[in-house]
């Protein structure tokens, strides 16, 4: 486990990732409603929740492609709210967006490259990107245009490590993709934990994130429903936070 | 023989055609932004050219070594200080460079009145390599042909082989995950501006030497650089190369029809690529 983070004045541990009664809106919809999240360095923590409950949203606020409406966002003590996101990938946040948005026109070891402009230095590197994910290699000089989704998923996620984040947040890990993929995918954040990187897992397959994750939130209709450590949630509370039961 | 050597000069002024072409077909590909400002820039080029070479006594080409840099810096602060502010709307951007359009025009016949101007390069202007009896090559065309592929080269290899070039077609793609890897798209664009203005000097300087321009030239380069891009088809270096091709061996072979019928020859031919090749001779699939 990492212990870079920075201590509080009277030594205590600062979380990486606090958000602070968070609001924000798309136009006049509210998409989340005084949210607070607290996440410690080197943790895995699963986000859960129906289709509109605001997930994507509140990685995309995290990332910096949204500014809350109200509240904060700290990231290692320090307020980054007013942070567009490509000033916040040299902190060490770094988001696997939904839909991968792999860059077409570059090549999969441009698109890997390309993850390391502003990034940090750290143990993830081209080579080590390949041995984590063999299939990338393989396919390194094939345009970004013609993979498949396991692929695709596959280089975001090895993009966003490319910058060697201290706090990876995937939307969607598994959406649209093949059991034999997913597996191969989770096998890949196994190895991602092991570095000490924290991970935020956004997933509609809630079996799956709650197994790679030590805690879990669940979202409904912006709001949080739940959220406890992952061993000690029963699945019906799970379903009841889920549906609003 | 007559026809090759029509062919030959009309290959020849291709190159010119896509130096006008190159800056615009960079900033729509990297920021799907129409430059209508492109052909007055190209002018304005031309008349800071003959102002430097007039006042240092220099040969009109060596004042690219000021212009480029300054036409740079030019495009960088004005894609920061004005361009950037309008590309959340499609109309904004074109509106912004009409009106770029107007008051450089406006300003140049402010300052220079309505008179046309030429540059004058010395000998190289005049001499040409007789190849057959009927065929002889010009120095000066041969030259700027030569120039416009020699951009073209280097701007493919910063496209494809650089950082620089990685983040442009990233920003390109998708700005919004170029930001999520720690790319400022707005830097991007203004570095875009910047490289496009620096071929706009050398377009500018060689336009120039090659014909009469004034103030009102602008807009006819502008069209000109447009049919080239068009018939080339967008996002390509090379495709904006041939497109410049087809043009000039349209113009100078209509011209040798009937001497009236040279732009009108161009403009059907890049009508026709229109309506048979929509997207161009060689457009990047991806960007359709």
């Amino acid at each position: 486990m990492s212990t870079s983070g920075a201590t509080s004045s009277d030594g205590a541990l600062v979380p990486l990732l606090e958000i602070e009664a968070v609001s924000s809106f798309y136009g006049d919809f509210q998409a989340l409603f005084d949210v607070c999240i607290t996440i410690g360095e080197g943790e895995t923590v699963a986000i859960i929740g129906a289709n509109g409950a605001g997930k994507s949203t509140l990685l995309a606020t995290v990332a910096g492609l949204m500014r809350p409406a109200a509240g904060d966002v700290r990231f290692d003590g320090r307020s980054i709210s007013g942070l567009p996101a490509y000033k916040r990938v040299p902190l060490g946040i770094a988001l696997v967006p939904e839909g991968r948005r792999i860059f077409p026109s570059l090549t999969v070891a441009e698109n890997l490259r390309v993850g390391a402009t502003r990034g940090r230095p750290g143990p993830w590197t081209l080579g080590r990107i390949y041995k984590t994910f063999p299939l990338l290699e393989a396919i390194a000089g094939r345009w970004g245009a013609a993979l498949s989704g396991g692929e695709q998923q596959a280089l975001a996620i090895g993009r966003a490590l490319m910058g060697n984040p201290r706090l990876l947040l995937l939307d969607e890990l598994s959406l649209g993709l093949a059991p034999t993929v997913i597996k191969s995918l989770y096998a890949g954040l196994r190895e991602i934990k092991e570095e000490g990187t924290t991970v935020v897992l956004v997933e509609q397959d809630v079996g799956q994130a709650l197994a790679a994750a030590e805690r879990a939130y669940c979202l409904l209709e912006g709001r949080i429903s739940l959220h406890g450590a992952t061993s000690e949630l029963t699945r019906e509370q799970v379903i009841g936070a889920y549906f609003g039961l | 023989m007559v026809w090759l050597n029509q062919v030959v000069q009309g290959l020849l002024l291709g190159g010119l055609y896509a130096l006008f072409a190159t800056g615009l077909s960079l900033v729509f590909g990297v920021m799907r932004m129409v430059n209508l400002a492109q052909g007055d820039l190209i002018v304005l080029s031309s008349f800071l050219a003959f102002v430097l070479a007039g006042d240092l006594d220099w040969n009109p080409l060596l004042t690219l070594v000021i212009l480029i840099p300054l036409m740079a810096i030019l495009g960088f602060a004005a894609q920061a200080l004005l361009l950037n502010h309008t590309l959340d709307s499609d109309l904004a951007p074109l509106l912004a460079t009409f009106g770029l359009s107007v008051i450089i025009q406006n300003s140049l016949l402010e300052h220079f009145s309505g008179d046309t101007r030429r540059l004058h390069a010395g000998a190289i202007e005049t001499e040409s390599i007789r190849v057959t009896g009927q065929i002889s090559i010009g120095w000066f065309p041969l030259m700027t042909f030569l120039v416009a592929v020699g951009l073209l080269v280097a701007l493919q290899l910063l496209i494809r082989r650089t950082q620089i070039g990685r983040s442009l077609r990233a920003t390109s793609d998708d700005r919004r995950a170029a930001q999520l890897v720690g790319i400022d798209n707005r830097k991007v664009y203004g570095i875009a501006a910047a490289i496009s203005l620096a071929t706009v000097a050398i377009a500018g300087v060689f336009l120039g030497v090659y014909s009469n321009f004034s103030p009102t030239s602008g807009p006819s380069r502008l069209l000109f650089a447009f049919e080239a891009v068009i018939i080339g088809g967008l996002g390509s270096p090379w495709g904006t190369l041939v497109g410049g091709v087809v043009l000039g061996v349209a113009q100078t072979v209509g011209a040798q029809v009937s001497v009236g019928w040279g732009d009108l020859t161009g403009h059907l031919v890049f009508l026709a690529v229109l309506l048979i090749r929509p997207r161009g001779l060689f457009a990047r699939p991806e960007l359709v």
